[in-house]
């Protein structure tokens, strides 16, 4: 951390929220209180506590440069990356640190992200090809092509859209928002070849269908991805294919 | 007792690729410390060399001309057999991404796009904008799943289990309980990247801290060049966080506070496109001489790029500079300075990843080929990783295939009642004891400071001094907070420390030890490269006092060595 000279400082009380399931029988908060430099991120700020006040506070961190998708927990009640977080862009000098929500706790902000992976899997999120037509070189793709995809493979997987959505505060169950926007992504590649038909798949009211559109999944996303658009996007293509399916209007391939 | 045929350490590119090559034929198992797209691959920015000859002005690119660029780049001190191997595997890998859905950027005619990078005769870059190595991880990640590979996330390894010169498995802690567990294995692949955070500026994930190089070198491995640091010159003020060579690249400008481009003096003909090596050692001189911003930092400059160019080639850095240092690169140049960013040294092997340990291998940063050399050229990273954790794979395979012996129990819980043990002579530590964290700073401080762009005897020798007292505190670090090993910092904080101070020792001493200028280790008290007695690699192995340093010479084929112009 960049911490300079201390007259410079903002003081600033950092409410944690803390939980081990070993030893304690409910959550509880801790607070420190410290003075940070101006460009101090939460990041830096949760790291030099750890490593001066209480090393047994757990979260998760690598890139430290919003990439990486490790940090997504609540601050001030809002899903972001505590990397990318300016201590100073919050109002006020009261910090509260909680882990993110509709996962189950590790410790502290340390979340079991197994159901967001195992919706993720649902999905199947890898390029869908026939392997006899892979050329020798590679598959030609326009610029305009990849640009339809810009806005979705930006995505980090960092879970902030899938600890912000009420839904699955209740539908457990439910694909999330990272996993639809993924699928989006592969089903907008002009190389993939699932087809509409794959729609099916998702085609529950724990898939695509379980989305109430209070567009929380959007605020959230450190990366500007639109996830609504893309649930609403496949719902229209999976209502189309079957419009086309119950009239007989799909071609042989698109069955 | 959990038993695997391959178990594969660290999950970014090399890792990943290793895995998805063996996985289909036998028993494969990934442990790794942080989710695989977490890794440092992650971070990635400008692209991935291939000589592929898609773009006007690249179109009589060969796989030659990448070699003897790569070559000429890192000093002649690369291996030139295994640079000519990486160079013609490149194409190769390029598509297969590609094929496994990379989303490379694009000429309009549809082909794979490609860029001017460092020290490169050719536009040869291949770049999926300035977050390549974001698209490749997801991709190969995409491709891994695909294929049902087996990850164990968030396990942490404690120790190689070698006996008699052949591997037989690992010992690793689960971060989520803090339970020591063993994997018997008949092989093992190292692929968990650098050791970035030894030194206070750095462009590396938090994570990268060189545990699996450590590993090797306290089971006995031979640990290769260690001394060749790469700088990047283009790093965040403040945060060091990276400034895509791509921004060069893509026709940046570095500016001293004359308001000139200074590069005209240091590589008149490749200006900001010389090496890396060079580059830094430019910017800071500029600053050492007083033409720096602050005396800190220079001027990253792309305004004359203009709005377009920028929000398409560059989204990535220029998000970063608004988050991290609230510049917006249309309007302002970018404050930058040179920070650690690579590790062109590391486990020793051969061109297939194979250590003079039976089954045990290494790919990606974390092992020394050695195509880099003495300074790896931008583009030549992601390449290396996925080269390299390919082949890595198919000299697991082929080991396998001729009937490799399976794990002792006996000696694997040997290795594991060493660790156990260990770790519980950490909890029973007074807990006012020192923590990790003065001694990681002032090792970081130390390293970088003395040890960094310039080099000279005294000061390294300071640096020694500083590492060999702090490696006397570090036995008697103790965790602050003691409560369970349940995901436990503390405990992460002191076990990686260990591993941290060797590599600081081993680049320290490997850098005393080499009376010269080559590449990226510059010596101001020995200022010309010397062939007739340094044109060697060095191997550094472990002992009781310390490492013990032994030289090999260098693999030179195609390419005599001669002065490097740019």
């Amino acid at each position: 951390m960049s911490q300079k000279n201390g007259n410079t400082d903002n003081q600033y009380t950092f409410k944690i929220f803390r939980f081990n399931p070993d030893v304690d029988r409910e959550p509880y908060y801790d607070t420190f209180i410290s003075g940070f430099p101006r460009g101090t991120t939460v990041l830096e700020a949760l790291l030099h506590i750890q490593e001066t006040m209480d090393d047994s506070i757990a979260f998760r961190f690598s890139c430290r440069s919003a990439v990486c998708g490790s940090c997504g927990m609540l601050v001030n009640g809002a899903p972001v990356l505590a990397c990318r977080t300016q201590l100073m862009a919050l109002t006020g000098d009261q910090v509260l640190i909680e882990p993110l929500p509709n996962m189950d706790i590790i410790k502290d902000m340390v979340v079991d992200m197994k159901p967001f992976w195992d919706a993720y899997l649902r999905v199947e999120p890898w390029l869908h090809v026939n392997e006899e037509d892979t050329p020798e070189k590679e598959y030609l793709q326009s610029p305009d092509e990849v640009r339809k995809l810009d806005p979705y493979i930006n995505c980090i997987l960092c879970a902030c859209c899938y600890g912000s959505c009420p839904v699955l505060g209740f539908e457990e169950n439910y694909l999330g928002p990272a996993a639809i926007a993924k699928l989006f992504r592969f089903m907008s590649d002009s190389r993939d070849r699932r087809g509409a038909k794959f729609l099916e798949k998702v085609n529950s009211p724990q898939g695509l269908w379980a989305c109430h559109t209070i567009f929380r999944c959007i605020d959230a996303c450190p990366k500007d991805i639109r996830p609504t658009d893309t649930i609403e996007a496949l719902r229209r293509k999976l209502v189309v294919y079957r419009f086309k399916k119950f009239f007989h209007l799909l071609k042989q391939d698109q069955k | 007792m959990i038993s695997h045929d391959v178990l594969v350490i660290g999950a970014g590119l090399a890792g990943l690729r290793a895995a998805v090559g063996v996985s289909q034929k036998y028993d494969t198992a990934v442990l790794t410390k942080v989710h695989p797209v977490r890794s440092h691959s992650v971070a990635a920015q400008g692209g991935m060399n291939a000589a592929l000859a898609n773009v006007e002005g690249s179109k009589d690119d060969t796989t030659e001309k990448h070699a003897f660029d790569t070559v000429k780049g890192s000093d002649y001190l690369a291996d030139q057999p295994a640079v000519k191997v990486m160079c013609e595997e490149a194409p190769g890998l390029v598509y297969e991404l590609e094929h496994f859905g990379c989303p490379w950027s694009r000429l309009e005619d549809g082909r794979i796009a490609q860029r001017p990078f460092g020290g490169a005769g050719y536009p040869r870059c291949c770049y999926a904008s300035d977050r390549t190595g974001h698209m490749a991880l997801h991709t190969l990640y995409e491709k891994a799943v695909e294929l049902g590979v087996r990850f164990l996330e968030e396990w942490f390894v404690l120790s190689l289990a070698v006996e008699n010169d052949r591997i037989h498995g690992v010992v690793a802690m689960e971060l989520a309980t803090g339970k020591v567990e063993v994997f018997g294995a008949k092989t093992v692949v190292l692929a968990t990247g650098g050791y970035g955070r030894i030194f206070s500026r750095s462009s590396n994930a938090l994570i990268n801290t060189g545990s699996g190089i450590a590993l090797a070198y306290e089971a006995g491995v031979p640990i290769e060049d260690m001394e060749f640091v790469q700088f990047h010159p283009t790093t965040l003020y403040g945060t060091n966080i990276l400034m895509s060579e791509g921004a060069r690249g893509e026709g940046g400008y570095l500016v001293n506070n004359r308001g000139e481009r200074f590069m005209e003096k240091y590589a008149s003909s490749a200006m900001e496109l010389a090496p890396r090596d060079i580059v830094a050692r430019s910017i800071q001189t500029e600053i050492n001489e007083g033409r720096g911003f602050n005396d800190e930092y220079v001027h990253l400059d792309l305004r004359h790029l203009g709005r377009e160019k920028i929000v398409e080639r560059l989204p990535g850095i220029r998000e970063i500079a608004i988050d991290f240092a609230g510049i917006e690169p249309i309007d302002e140049p970018i404050p930058v300075q040179p920070g650690q960013h690579y590790s062109m040294g590391g486990i020793a092997t051969d061109v297939k990843g194979a250590t003079n340990v039976k089954g045990l291998f290494a790919a990606g940063e974390c092992a020394c080929v050695s195509v880099h050399g003495a300074n790896r050229l931008g583009g030549n990273s992601l390449l290396d990783t996925t080269v390299f954790g390919k082949l890595a794979g198919e000299a697991v395979k082929e080991y396998l295939d001729s009937g490799a012996e399976s794990p002792d129990a006996k000696i694997l819980h040997s290795a594991f009642k060493r660790q156990e043990k260990s770790i519980q002579e950490i909890f029973s530590r007074e807990s006012k004891g020192e923590t990790p964290g003065g001694i990681l700073t002032e090792m970081r401080e130390t390293v970088f400071h003395k040890c960094g762009v310039f080099r000279e005897k005294n000061t390294l020798e300071e640096a020694y001094s500083k590492i060999r007292e702090l490696q006397e505190r570090y036995c008697k670090v103790a965790i602050q907070n003691i409560t369970t090993r349940r995901y436990n910092p503390g405990l992460m904080n002191v076990l990686e420390l260990k591993g941290m101070l060797e590599m600081a020792e081993l680049i320290v001493a490997g850098a005393i030890a080499r009376e010269e200028c080559r590449g990226a280790h510059w010596r101001t008290d020995f200022p010309v490269r010397d062939d007739k007695n340094w044109l060697k690699h060095t191997m550094a192995v472990c002992s009781q006092d310390g490492p013990v340093f032994r030289y090999t010479d260098v693999e030179i084929t195609d390419y005599e060595p001669k002065e490097r112009q740019y």
